[in-house]
């Protein structure tokens, strides 16, 4: 599976997997070792161009597609005129920024955050098969969204109930958590979290029951589905400055939130403050998970799949999994997304889109990782 | 000078005592083995000495300073543990695991650079696994992923190493040639802690034993001082007896002569 940065140009084919011979053979002295190590931060750091390029590409391909067909490089034309000001208002410009751009640019905030959140997770909770929804966050939001519905509120309140249903409900996982073990160990704050989210998921059955058929429940279910149909320009707006808020402490602390991966007493003997890391990496994980979640609605899958899939191009370090986790995310949503809008008469919902991807995906995935754990 | 000690400490969770009266000092360039019993508290004074637990009474001192004191960075950087041997979920490389022994050292926003993946060698060499650098921890021996662990120690360039069990479920080969490599450290100046169900180990390699039995029992010394016949047959509750083999080998077995045919 190194594929990708395999046939890059540049990089050193020798790395490829059955370099692994020639490694233990050239690798007796310290410098040689150290440079390795060194070309294995090159390689990583060639995927991670390539992913942006795709990601890129990805981007340009998918906001030309759609009822009105505008060609990638008239996309990149349409945003180079708009960058330096001497934008027309044509109907390319209309339908890209209008409606197009705004909804893709959402789905790469939605498959950069889930990724991010489930690689980090991952990690902090030391098992690969987390998703950014184990301490309740989504089905939290869910919750709100699904009350706001109920309310007739407008859609902005819809969002705002959601994100602050997905922060309350982790908050109170975790001061669950506290209460009732010092510290909130790791599964402490699971079980907390399953308790919890199997609260919230009573409350929403509860919601349905009371909405009314007609109106809101199809838009409750639509909501727990998950949709970026609803998408305005202003909505970018308004995530993307908490997004990057809570990607930063996850991009500047990926050293350490590796080393959490060793589990509690290995990492504090290492020289991390696994306690206050560990609340760091919630809090900004739970922070990026419900603000695109308030957009979107739930969508499963991504977050848990989009990691396993960066593991096998740059290997399971953090440092390196956070960046190629985030650009895969985003370029994976926005191809879902384009295939929601575009690949039938109707609008499918995203959750659907992902568990039918995603499921499969995860088997392969499983087999795969069996089949190399095989001696 | 000690590196790491204790005096009359008592270790336990929360507010439960489990032993108390421990009293202990590693000093450089020796081997200090932990015997006892299955649930006497082992890792409980292991957890203790790291600071991972505080102490219910007593004080760990690392140096002039009291353990409770010093920030998790700090310590690391004075006493290194290496846990048993475990197959992790994620595939790291060995060089991966050990440069981890570098997050001490390290900024709070900062990765590994050159100069750390060259102590991170360094210290594969010295256990002469060098060759593995780049092999899937989790796809080598149990002794090798040992050794790998024992590198992550060194890579954290601490002056203490505490070793919970290293050669537990190795097979016989990995078992010598870890503890091999466990007496080679502790001759290049560190001051080594390590746990053992096995009594020839502590001939073997040890300096000094300390021991914890049930009902508070706490002894330490020289290897031949505290493991005789008695102090072994009180710590396990069987009867035993330690002999001596013709090449001058330690062995401790059943006090009982087996039967003839």
């Amino acid at each position: 599976m190194d594929n990708l940065s395999a046939s890059a140009p540049g990089v050193d084919q020798r790395d490829a997997p059955d370099g692994r011979t020639a490694a233990r053979a050239t690798s007796r002295s310290p410098d040689a070792s150290a440079f390795r190590a060194v070309q294995g931060t090159g390689r990583a750091a060639a995927t991670l161009v390539i992913l942006a390029l795709l990601l890129l590409g990805t981007v340009l391909v998918a906001a030309g597609i759609g009822p009105y067909r505008i060609p990638p490089l008239d996309v990149l034309a349409a945003i180079f005129r708009r960058a330096i000001g001497s934008a027309a208002a044509g109907p390319v410009e209309t339908v890209l920024f209008n409606i197009r751009l705004p909804r893709v640019l959402a789905a790469v905030l939605v498959g950069a955050a889930l990724s991010a959140a489930g690689a980090a997770y991952q990690s902090l909770f030391r098992n690969p098969l987390v998703s950014p929804d184990i301490l309740g966050v989504s089905t939290g939001a869910g919750l709100g969204a699904v009350v706001g519905i109920l309310l007739g509120l407008p859609v902005a309140a819809i969002q705002l109930l959601g994100f602050g249903g997905g922060l309350a409900t982790v908050a109170l996982v975790a001061m669950l958590a506290r209460t009732l073990r010092g510290g909130g160990d790791v599964l402490v704050l699971v079980l907390a979290g399953i308790v919890v989210g199997a609260l919230a998921g009573a409350a929403i059955s509860l919601v349905k029951v009371l909405a009314d058929p007609y109106d809101q429940l199809p838009a409750i279910t639509f909501w727990l589905l998950g949709s970026l149909a609803g998408v305005k320009p202003g909505d970018v707006g308004g995530v993307l400055p908490v997004v990057v808020f809570g990607l930063a402490p996850l991009i500047l602390l990926r050293w350490r939130i590796g080393v959490l991966s060793l589990g509690d007493d290995e990492a504090r003997a290492l020289g991390i403050d696994v306690s206050r890391l560990r609340v760091l990496v919630i809090a900004a994980a739970t922070l990026i998970t419900a603000s695109v979640v308030a957009i979107s609605g739930v969508i499963g899958w991504v977050g848990l799949m989009v990691p396993h899939m960066v593991r096998l191009l740059v290997g399971p370090r953090f440092d390196r999994l956070l960046p190629a986790s985030i650009l895969l995310g985003a370029a994976f949503m926005v191809a879902v997304d384009t295939l929601a809008r575009s690949g039938a008469k109707i609008e499918i919902p995203l959750g659907v889109l992902t568990a039918v991807i995603g499921g499969p995906a995860f088997v392969w995935l499983l087999a795969r990782r069996r089949h190399r754990e095989l001696p | 000078m000690t590196i790491v000690a204790a005096n009359d400490l008592i270790i336990g969770y929360g507010a439960i005592p489990i032993a108390s009266g421990i009293s202990i000092a590693l000093q450089p360039g020796s081997v200090t083995c932990l015997l006892g019993p299955n649930g006497v508290g082992k890792t409980t004074l292991f957890k203790t000495l790291l600071g991972l637990i505080p102490p219910l009474g007593g004080a760990v001192r690392i140096g002039d300073d009291d353990l409770a004191d010093l920030p998790r960075r700090t310590i690391a950087r004075r006493i290194a543990y290496v846990p048993q041997a475990y197959v992790s979920d994620f595939a790291y490389t060995v060089l991966d695991l050990v440069v981890m022994g570098r997050t001490a050292y390290l900024g709070a926003f900062a990765a590994p650079g050159r100069a750390d993946y060259a102590i991170a060698t360094d210290a594969l060499g010295a256990l002469g696994i060098a060759g593995l650098a780049e092999r899937d921890a989790n796809r080598i021996s149990g002794g090798q992923r040992q050794l790998a662990l024992i590198a992550r120690a060194l890579a954290q360039r601490a002056g203490a190493i505490i070793m919970d069990e290293p050669t537990a479920s190795l097979d016989l080969a990995n078992r010598l040639l870890v503890l091999d490599r466990i007496a080679g450290l502790a001759k290049d100046g560190l001051a080594v802690l390590i746990s053992t169900h096995e009594p020839e180990q502590a001939f073997a390699i040890a300096d000094r034993v300390a021991v914890i039995g049930r009902d508070n029992h706490f002894a330490t010394g020289p290897v031949d001082a505290v493991l005789t016949p008695e102090q072994l047959t009180r710590l396990y509750g069987v009867a035993l007896t330690v002999e001596r083999t013709p090449s001058g080998r330690l062995v401790v077995g059943p006090a009982a002569a087996p039967h003839a045919g």
